[in-house]
């Protein structure tokens, strides 16, 4: 954590700039998941209840945590809306993800139908933070829709390849004036730190500790980088010659004339 | 029929919280669509399922 370094989202402000996914591993391990993380919200997807006896998610996840429920399955605007109303109505807070996909093999976000829906839950007070392909034109749409937050992916869902969109969402960090959380793709704590440092605001990952041989570990090796790129980034990276070389050392000559 | 989750029933007549109590959900985990409508959890035991209702029935799992 940095001092007085607040990530705001529609009007809350959080610590932590690593939100942390809750698919694809044990509910018994995601509460060693936050702490390790450090994480202050946490995404949760919404499906039809299963009439056996089961656990229940939300007494897995600690106090204090902001619930982030995803409308993962909708496949247009109408049904990403009905999902968010869903969530809401289980008793969440109003922060939804808006992720919508008609692509069943690659899931690339629908980015006209995710403005919609955009549209209509911030109209319902909804606190918004679109999933969305990174591309200026949307991501401008979202923002006059109401999003809190712009989530660009950096390459295809649960992929780990790691920032393959990367000079599209340095533009959308460049231009647009919210936070630009990069989600999805990112596989290693190196290509976190590296989207921090280019100025993102925050990081959520998912697969990357859900396949990682140590979850805990692998999330708090995700808060580090994360926090290292957030401080080159506070800091201002040093500048890159483009040929030549600069000498660290002093240049007053000694051993010989 | 009532479909619910999918699912026809022979449910009509019978209030949503009636049908509930003989399932296994737990109230206090589920939220209620009907015919894409919310369902308050306090009109659980008003709401009288019509022939051709179209329930949906969710609660929160593990997602990224």
């Amino acid at each position: 954590m940095i001092q007085d370094d607040k990530l705001t989202i529609g009007g809350h402000a959080f610590d932590s700039r690593f939100i942390l996914g809750s698919g694809k591993y044990s509910m018994k391990l995601i509460e060693a998941a936050v702490k390790d993380a450090g994480a202050q919200m946490i995404t949760l997807a919404v499906r039809r209840a299963n009439t056996k006896e089961q656990e229940n998610i939300l007494d897995y996840i600690p106090k204090g945590v902001t619930l982030l429920p995803n409308t993962s399955g909708a496949r247009d605007a109408g049904e990403a809306v009905r999902i968010a109303r869903l969530a809401r109505e289980l008793g969440c807070g109003d922060f939804v993800k808006v992720e919508i996909m008609r692509d069943t093999k690659y899931l690339l976000p629908d980015n006209q139908e995710t403005i919609r829906a955009t549209e209509i839950l911030a109209g319902e007070g909804f606190v918004v933070m679109p999933y969305m392909y990174p591309d200026l034109n949307a991501a401008r749409d979202m923002v006059n829709a109401g999003a809190a937050a712009i989530m660009p992916l950096a390459s295809p869902i649960g992929s780990n390849k790691g920032l393959a969109t990367r000079e599209f969402i340095q533009i959308l960090i460049d231009e647009i004036d919210l936070p630009i959380i990069v989600d999805a793709g990112i596989g290693r704590p190196s290509q976190a730190c590296e989207a921090m440092e280019m100025g993102a605001a925050a990081i959520m990952a998912n697969t990357a500790l859900a396949t990682a041989g140590d979850l805990p570990m692998m999330a708090a090796a995700f808060r580090q980088a994360i926090e290292a790129g957030r401080r080159a980034y506070l800091s201002g990276l040093g500048r890159v010659l483009t040929r030549g070389a600069s000498a660290s050392d002093p240049l007053t000559g000694f051993l010989r004339d | 029929m009532v479909k619910i989750n999918g699912t026809e029933k022979e449910l009509a007549g019978m209030t949503l919280s009636a049908y509930l109590a003989t399932t296994d959900y737990d109230p206090g985990q589920i939220a209620v669509e009907r015919n894409g409508e919310i369902v308050p959890k306090a009109r659980y035991s008003q709401v009288v399922l019509q022939e051709g209702d179209n329930l949906e029935v969710v609660s929160f799992v593990g997602g990224g």
